[in-house]
């Protein structure tokens, strides 16, 4: 089969030069693959992305963007994921779903073009501003989320799975879901044939333990996600997804075991939602402040600055540096995007066959 | 007895099976269930159990044969006679022949030039194209929609001198039916069109048009002939003037002389069918109702809605069916059975003020009678007292060829004494 | 040519597209080595590999989800629904998502698949072997849905629906498997979707149908032949998109439009053939249009009575027919 080619500006993340382990590296018992350097682009990553949630979280309340799902709190499993997939598997290919806002900036949605999606503007990569924002396509960036029905993308990452599998391509398959999804008949008939057919990908379910109001002891009589997976004949491990080494770990782990042919493997990561469920949604309904204020601890940015800033990594300066940097991004894009105009009326009767 | 045994229709959408082996040969005893001969399909392999008990006597396929399901297979002796097939627990499953030969006969006539889109391996070679039915002329009605052409024939309407106001000059209905009643709203009332000469052209409109030719007809076809009587309606007046309050009340329609003159008509005409008639040049038709037109005018023209079966109808009914009918012609929705079939007309010229009409005969009819204004006059009575009292003229122009002044005479005798007979206390119903 | 059931030309379809081009492969409940329990995939399983034939659980929502990922990336599978009465689950997947995919990436993918299932009645099948299933994915924009009636039909349909880049669902009436037998090529054709086929000319009344009942449509027209009317029979072949011209074409050729199909009346194919009909060539019809199709009920019952009750056949075609021309 001749094999897809995606576009041509294609930036190519497997080719992140491996910078060479260091004595902080050392000190930090970082996972193999992964250095101090990294960790301070994940970091930055990070922060940049926070100030993005935040930013267009603030554009929602303004009446400016339509919908928001923030991921805040999820930033450390996300960005893990997709460092560990560089550094393990010779190849990825990613179906997130519609939290996963820090899945995409690593993966090369800048911050502008992030905001084209969240005010629906013309020239958005995903759609054109067709669906929701962060929902389309950009494979030439090694991302598919194909619409924002709850689970409706697993047994296509299956299938995408399957393709890489019959063609033999190096290619590890990561989809990402929340723990509502885990509940969707199709995510388990998913899981089942990508265990019998023993396929290249990982199941990463990030856990926060609400599926819109519906909290985790309603969704589920087992404490872990990640136990259903020996049902399924595949591994599953649940880790602290506020932690990015320990994220890291145990994804680098499945993209291993994927990358040579050892099947699929689930991963649950264990995080907290400090904000509703959209910008449509109201927690107070159904949620005890205290509790979300016990989960606001629970805070990847924080962990991370602090890990960074108690081994030197990081110092008070350039924290300030990269949050004000973040910040003028996120400035900048937001003007630019605020000015940029609406899909044209044309554009709305193109694309529904080949033929049109 | 002798019984023929089929192979049974088994299996979903299955036609036919492989015969294996015979389970039981000729002579040998069946019991019902047996299993008798192995069969393969393209569904199942399975053992055709014996429908009947009794002795097999031969087998009529062998193995290897391919067999349509519902052919014989063997013939068997059946205890018992059995009947010679089984019971209706039968028909499993429909029969139809289907024919190998369905194929494409040639392009859809889509597609470019018409040619078609044909299939990348169906001959692109024009088919021979049976032609259609001839198709005629289309004829005058073309183009309309179905609801249009009913009303033209309905109304009998000369489609060409209708404008249309539809999508591309389209007629509507609407366009028609005012062109029925009330003029074409295109040309409104008659456009005045100032000339040179100090003079006005007043273009025709299609209502004026067709009263036109229609009285034309009327005056050169017919030999007219007129007369007229007075009739003393004193008690007529006072009778309308008793009821007309209640009835205006009870009614919601105001009672004019109308209703008891189309009465008094009408029974007249019962009386003297040869006035209730028509000339059909070798012949005279006498027509069995009464249908009594009813000339109204309306703003654009006269309109003659039809009373069917005046005769039949009291002061009341007549004064509603009339009252209707103006209301209907007034607004333009008057229909076909409005319109048609009238046998006698009755204008009340009356109302205009008039005290003496030389009517014009509403063609095909045989006759038209007037009823004039009601004047107070001193008339004699008796030997040679003079009293005032209110007297109404009823005018007739009759077709000579229909009837003579005998009958149109009786006629209008009838009338006037009808009308005379109408005193205060006389009931309208 | 050879002369082949409509079975046979599906298998031959798949065939020479697998062999074709590798990127084709089939998944499906029993499509391995039962090869189909209709056999429509018999022998391949030898010939391609299990990794070509895939006999996948019982699960008709991952089938089709797995098969709209694969297609995604470049495959183009062939998805088995057992029986059309099965291919609810997949509904999320196949209207929900491929529909949507090119659409709602703004053409950066596309999903290239052929989901291919038996369906129809008319053969005992009962309330769960019978459904007709057209209305609901003809309805969708972004899938195209074909439906032969003939073995010729049947595999260059199948074949243009397997290089389609677009999803395609392609039902197979199951009556006609074994029944419906003619001549198909031997080299390589298609039969582009979208396009209606004349299967006979007439010049007084069109039928407008699909599927099983064309073959009974046929039986009536030739019945109404003895009577001395000359009826044309359109076969869609593709219910979506509708081929307007065609149908266009013929109705302002003979003024009278009969629409037959075995789905249930109430929104089915026939309303929106009626429809085209009535805003194209308004003026072209001499009679009201007129459609004879399978009962507001679920279909079908399993006594062969009340199965012939539900079924337009042939007779209930004629009936139509004559009313249609005495308008």
């Amino acid at each position: 089969m001749r094999e897809p080619v995606f576009g041509a500006e294609a930036r190519d993340y497997n080719a992140a030069p491996m910078t060479q382990a260091n004595d902080t590296g050392a000190t930090l018992g970082l996972p193999e693959g992964l250095t101090g350097e990294d960790l301070l682009d994940i970091y930055a990553t990070m922060v940049l992305v926070r100030t993005l949630d935040e930013r267009v979280w603030a554009m929602n309340r303004q009446g400016k963007a339509a919908i928001v799902a923030s991921c805040q709190g999820h930033e450390a499993a996300q960005l893990a994921s997709v460092w560990a997939l560089r550094r393990h598997a010779p190849d990825y290919f990613l179906f997130p779903y519609y939290r996963d806002l820090a899945v995409l900036t690593a993966q090369g949605l800048t911050p502008n073009e992030s905001l084209l999606g969240f005010l629906a503007k013309a020239g958005e990569p995903l759609s054109g501003a067709r669906q929701f924002p962060q929902h389309g396509a950009m494979p030439e960036r090694r991302v598919i989320n194909p619409s924002n029905v709850v689970g409706t993308h697993v047994p296509q990452a299956v299938g995408w799975a399957l393709s890489v599998k019959l063609s033999g391509a190096p290619t590890v398959v990561a989809t990402y879901m929340g723990d509502g999804a885990m509940s969707q008949g199709e995510v388990h008939e998913a899981m089942n044939f990508a265990a019998v057919q023993r396929l290249p990908i990982i199941f990463l379910v990030e856990n926060n333990k609400y599926a819109t109001s519906t909290p985790l002891h309603k969704q589920m009589a087992i404490a872990h996600i990640a136990d259903r997976a020996v049902a399924y004949g595949m591994p599953g491990v649940t880790v602290d997804g506020t932690d990015v080494l320990a994220s890291y770990r145990a994804i680098a782990q499945a993209a291993e075991r994927a990358a040579s042919g050892g099947g699929p493997s689930l991963v649950e990561l264990d995080v907290e939602r400090y904000l509703p469920h959209t910008s449509d949604d109201d927690d107070t309904l159904y949620r005890d402040p205290a509790e979300i204020e016990e989960a606001r601890k629970r805070d990847p940015m924080k962990h991370l600055s602090e890990l960074l800033l108690g081994v030197g990594l990081l110092d008070a300066a350039r924290d300030a540096e990269l949050r004000a940097n973040a910040k003028a991004e996120v400035d900048a894009a937001t003007e630019a995007a605020e000015a940029a105009p609406f899909p044209p009326d044309d554009d709305v009767l193109a694309h529904v066959y080949e033929e049109q | 007895m002798s019984t023929i045994i089929e192979l049974p229709q088994v299996g979903e959408s299955v036609t036919e099976g492989v015969i294996g082996k015979w389970l039981k040969q000729p002579g040998e005893h069946v019991d019902k269930y047996d299993p008798l001969v192995e069969v393969m399909t393209d569904k199942v392999n399975m053992e055709v159990p014996s429908p009947f008990t009794g002795t097999l006597i031969r087998t009529l396929v062998e193995e290897g044969d391919t067999v349509p399901m519902g052919q014989p297979i063997a013939e068997m002796d059946v205890e018992g006679g059995a009947s010679s097939k089984p019971g209706n627990e039968g028909e499993t499953y429909h029969s139809f022949a289907f024919n190998d030969a369905v194929r494409s006969v040639g392009p859809t006539g889509s597609g470019e030039g018409g040619h078609g889109r044909p299939d990348a391996l169906q001959s692109t070679a024009a088919p021979p194209v049976r032609p259609a039915r001839p198709v005629s002329e289309p004829g005058p009605l073309a183009g309309l929609s179905p609801l249009v052409r009913k009303l033209v024939a309905q109304h009998g309407v000369d489609v060409a001198q209708v404008t249309g106001t539809g999508m591309s000059g389209r007629i509507t209905k609407n366009d028609v039916l005012r062109f029925v009643d009330s003029g074409a709203p295109d040309r409104g009332e008659a456009e005045a069109i100032a000339d040179a000469d100090a003079t006005t052209t007043l273009a025709l409109t299609p209502l004026r048009r067709t009263i036109a030719e229609h009285l034309s007809r009327a005056a050169s076809e017919i030999p007219a002939a007129w007369s007229m009587v007075e009739a003393d309606v004193t008690g007529l007046v006072a009778n309308r003037d008793a009821h007309r309050e209640s009835f205006e009340r009870e009614y919601g329609v105001p009672l004019t002389y109308l209703p008891f003159a189309a009465h008094v008509v009408a029974k007249a005409l019962g009386d003297n069918p040869r006035l209730n008639a028509r000339w059909a040049g070798d012949h005279i038709v006498l027509n069995t109702a009464v249908n009594l037109s009813v000339a109204v005018s309306t703003d654009a023209g006269l309109t003659v809605p039809v009373v069917r079966d005046a005769g039949g109808l009291s002061v009341t009914e007549l004064a509603r069916r009339i009252h209707e009918l103006t209301a209907a012609a007034r607004s333009g929705s008057l229909m076909l059975d409005d319109v048609r079939d009238g046998t006698f007309t009755l204008n009340n010229t009356g109302a205009l003020g008039s005290t003496v009409s030389v009517p014009i005969i509403n063609h095909p009819q045989a006759a038209i009678v007037t009823t004039e204004a009601i004047v107070k006059r001193p008339v004699v009575v008796g030997a040679d007292a003079i009293v005032v009292r209110s007297m109404m003229n009823v005018c007739l122009t009759f077709d000579h060829r229909v009837c003579d002044g005998a009958e149109a005479g009786a006629f209008l005798r009838d009338v006037k004494a009808g009308l005379e007979a109408i005193g205060p206390d006389v009931s309208l119903l | 040519m050879a002369t082949m059931n409509v079975i046979e030309a599906v298998r031959s379809a798949m065939l020479e597209e697998m062999r074709r081009d590798d990127s084709v492969f089939v998944l499906g409940e029993d499509v391995g080595s039962r090869g189909g329990v209709f056999l429509a995939t018999q022998g391949f399983v030898d010939e391609f590999g299990e990794a070509r034939v895939i006999d996948t659980p019982l699960a008709e929502s991952a089938i089709a989800g797995i098969a709209v990922g694969a297609a995604m990336r470049g495959h183009r599978p062939i998805a088995e629904v057992q029986f059309a009465d099965f291919i609810w689950p997949t509904v999320n997947q196949l209207i929900g998502e491929a529909a949507r995919i090119r659409y709602g990436s703004h053409n950066k993918v596309h999903v290239p698949l052929v989901v291919r299932c038996p369906y129809g009645g008319h053969v005992r099948g009962g309330l769960y072997h019978s459904q007709s299933v057209e209305s609901y994915f003809a309805h969708t924009p972004g899938l195209k849905v074909v439906a032969p009636s003939t073995p010729y039909d049947a595999k260059g349909l199948l074949k243009a629906a397997i290089r389609a880049d677009d999803p395609v669902i392609v039902l197979e009436h199951k009556r006609t498997y074994r029944s419906v037998r003619g001549e198909v090529p031997d080299d390589d054709y298609t039969v582009p979707i979208g396009v209606a086929d004349l299967k006979r000319q007439g010049t007084e009344v069109t039928i407008v149908t699909y599927g099983l009942t064309v073959h009974y449509a046929l039986q009536a027209a030739e019945e109404l032949a003895g009577e001395g009317a000359d009826v044309e029979v359109l076969d869609l072949r593709t219910l979506s998109p509708i081929d307007e011209e065609a149908v266009l074409t013929s109705v302002r050729k003979t003024n009278r439009l009969l629409v037959v199909h075995e789905d249930n009346r109430t929104g089915g194919l026939g309303a929106e053939v009626s429809a085209i009909a009535a805003e194209g060539a308004f003026d072209s019809l001499d009679a009201p249009i007129m459609r004879c199709t399978g009962p507001d009920i679920p279909s079908m019952p399993f006594a062969p009575t009340l199965e012939a009750a539900f079924m337009p056949t042939a007779d209930k075609i004629a009936e139509a027919l004559r009313r249609l021309l005495a308008y």
